[in-house]
């Protein structure tokens, strides 16, 4: 079903309520604008007459579409600009044209010819892999202007009404969200996605509100206002004075009380809750400026994704010795390489694998290529020597204790004082009392603990419910870890999107964790929710939630039970 | 036909950035240039596309041929920016 062919069949007209699950924090009212989903062949494929016309026809195409890509390109920051330039000169591109040409010759019309050339290029670059194989994407963008052009349909991608709006889409693929401005995208609607899918994560780092799964979403229409509630998963339609008042009313209040909510993050007694940054490709010194008191996760993937040979020690070194400059005596946490599965490496490929969640993922891809490890381990004490900076390493993907004991062999042997390990596979929380012995700290990602637990992929969008980081299961194997931790006196941090959310923050807190990692714009809201709570309140919140019937009940009995300020942000 | 060897000195190989950049310099040469990996079939130089699918790697070997009024310069030049390191100047 698209979004095209529904809108008109029973437009939204009247005073209406649409429900999704809310994905990303926070309301905002505004017209919708609709992205359009990319325009698929007409089923009827028409006799081409006039060879000559046809590959004009596509020529014209392909120029109005290089043409737009560089006018973006020309308005652009430096370095989308790059990649929009590049864009433009792949659809500029002769031997493209030629190969459209030589279909239209043997009989294609120009819509036809497009696709199939395209296609044979997209092939060419996926059996290549690595960086290639994403750049088949950019030439699916390509296509699809083209097509849009040649068909006379509206345009894909991003819409540009020209004022700020409610995006309204079907789902978000990556590169269109790369693109998203929170200065003019009010707030994201989406047919399809589930709480961990891109739309969800990308929304919540931006922090712009978003609903997804939202049932009727495909019959809003360009211009319609619409209230979006990003905690109920509410959207209003057609929202009367008093709705709009009182959405702009919760706006202005969460703004203010954001503003006021800075420094280190306290309980209302007073008890410390580590609030830490998620860094991964972004300019470190622009992460440093951040109101925070280090780095939870440093995703390390960002030097070694899209190549195709390793990064060198001196180029690894170079990148965390910035880093680390950049937030001076704030402790960095740095997760060693995790790649493998939905993360393949051009110089690690595993080779096709049935599960690849359940592969050679993580620390596990040590077991082929060990010296991978030693060699960024080596990178990074020689930059604590050169920075003098705090820094503690954790490996992703541990699943036993011996698992965690060889990784804090090769750590310390590096020369690397402080070692943890990720806990997100139901194996690490179950035994984090032995994996805790092995090392310093542990570190809950809850996203993958949260898939790995309830026999969930991530990448389905189908299993929303399942992977809703309330789920009780999840909760239990966090005050598993918790309480290990308390035991053992040794720190437990949460750097999963779960702890953005200032509800489920306090409930992680009164679990034993006493670290929360998240993206730069949810820390104020988090901040705010600790500071109203006392340490007991936190653990009267958990004890709620893990005893609730299920993710719904739990978020709802949290929600009664905690200060109303914090609940009505 | 005036010929001319260059070793990739980009970091992250022939594409991306240095693949645009070449691809726009041969462009503008106004010359049918052609590239083509050891022991590969030359492509032309002027297609992106063509050019990232030569998968060229740091370090790798390409030949250049171009024909026409001022190739052998042409030709030099090219060589020069696929010997560059674009990344470790642009840092």
């Amino acid at each position: 079903m698209d979004v095209q062919q529904d809108r008109g069949q029973s437009p939204v007209t009247a005073p209406e309520m649409l429900t999704g699950t809310g994905a990303s924090t926070g309301t905002a009212v505004g017209p919708v604008a609709v992205m359009s989903p990319p325009p698929a062949l007409p089923e009827r494929r028409p006799q081409a007459v006039d060879a000559a016309a046809e590959t004009a026809r596509a020529a014209a195409a392909l120029e109005r579409v290089a043409d737009l890509l560089q006018e973006r390109a020309a308005a652009a920051d430096s370095e989308a600009s790059a990649i929009l330039g590049a864009q433009a000169l792949m659809a500029r591109d002769p031997q493209l044209a030629a190969n459209i040409a030589k279909e239209i010759e043997g009989g294609e019309p120009a819509e036809w010819a497009l696709d199939t050339a395209v296609t044979g290029y997209q092939e060419l670059l996926r059996s290549a892999g690595g960086y290639l194989a994403e750049r088949a994407a950019d030439l699916d963008d390509i296509r699809n202007r083209t097509m849009a052009v040649l068909l006379d349909a509206p345009m894909p991608g991003l819409p540009d009404p020209g004022h700020p709006f409610v995006l309204v889409a079907d789902d978000l693929a990556p590169a269109d969200t790369a693109q998203l401005d929170p200065a003019t995208v009010l707030a994201i609607v989406t047919r399809r996605g589930g709480p961990t899918s891109h739309t969800a994560i990308l929304a919540r780092s931006l922090g712009i509100p978003a609903v997804i799964a939202c049932v009727g979403a495909e019959r809003l229409a360009d211009g319609t206002p619409v209230a979006v509630d990003g905690d109920t998963g509410e959207v209003v339609v057609r929202p009367d004075a008093e709705r709009v008042e009182a959405a702009a009313q919760r706006a202005e209040l969460r703004r203010k009380v954001l503003e006021t909510s800075v420094g280190p993050g306290r309980t209302e007694d007073g008890h410390s809750v580590k609030l830490l940054l998620n860094v991964g490709a972004e300019d470190p010194d622009a992460a440093g400026a951040h109101d925070c008191e280090g780095v939870g996760l440093l995703r390390t993937e960002f030097l070694f994704l899209d190549r195709e040979t390793e990064p060198t020690p001196e180029e690894q070194y170079e990148s965390y010795a910035r880093l680390f400059r950049a937030f001076g005596d704030r402790a960095v946490t740095v997760r060693t390489l995790d790649a493998g599965s939905d993360k393949p490496l051009a110089f690690a490929d595993q080779g096709e694998e049935p599960n690849p969640a359940l592969g050679v993922r993580g620390f596990r891809i040590t077991r082929a290529m060990p010296r991978l490890l030693e060699r960024q381990l080596a990178a990074i004490a020689r930059a604590v020597d050169a920075t003098g900076a705090r820094v503690r390493v954790m490996a992703p993907m541990i699943a036993t204790p011996a698992e965690a004991a060889e990784f804090a062999g090769l750590a310390r042997e590096a020369g690397l004082a402080e070692v943890g390990v990720m806990i997100e596979v139901p194996a690490a929380a179950l035994l984090a009392d032995r994996i805790l012995e092995q090392v310093d700290f542990v570190s809950i990602g809850t996203n993958d603990l949260s898939q790995y637990t309830l026999a969930a992929d991530r990448m389905l969008d189908t299993l929303p419910g399942l992977l809703d980081p309330w789920q009780p299961a999840l909760l239990r194997l966090v005050q598993e870890t918790g309480s290990a931790g308390e035991r053992l006196s040794k720190a437990v941090g949460v750097c999963g999107e779960a702890a953005a959310d200032p509800l489920l923050a306090l409930v992680l807190v009164g679990l034993g964790v006493n670290s929360l990692s998240m993206s730069a714009p949810a820390l104020p809201a988090v901040r705010y929710a600790l500071a109203r709570h006392s340490l007991q309140a936190c653990r009267d919140l958990a004890a709620l939630a893990v005893a609730s019937a299920g993710p719904e009940e739990a978020r709802a009995a949290v929600r009664a039970a905690a200060s109303p300020e914090v609940a009505a942000l | 036909m005036p010929q001319r060897t260059a070793t990739i000195g980009s970091s992250v190989g022939l594409h991306a950035r240095p693949a645009t950049l070449f691809v726009q310099a041969a462009t503008a040469t106004g010359l049918a240039v052609t590239i083509a990996k050891e022991d590969g079939a030359p492509v032309d130089a002027r297609s992106l596309l063509s050019v990232m699918a030569l998968g060229a790697g740091n370090g790798a070997k390409v030949t250049l041929t171009a024909e026409g009024d001022g190739a052998e310069a042409a030709l030099d030049d090219l060589v020069r920016l696929l010997e560059i390191d674009h990344d470790a100047a642009a840092a």
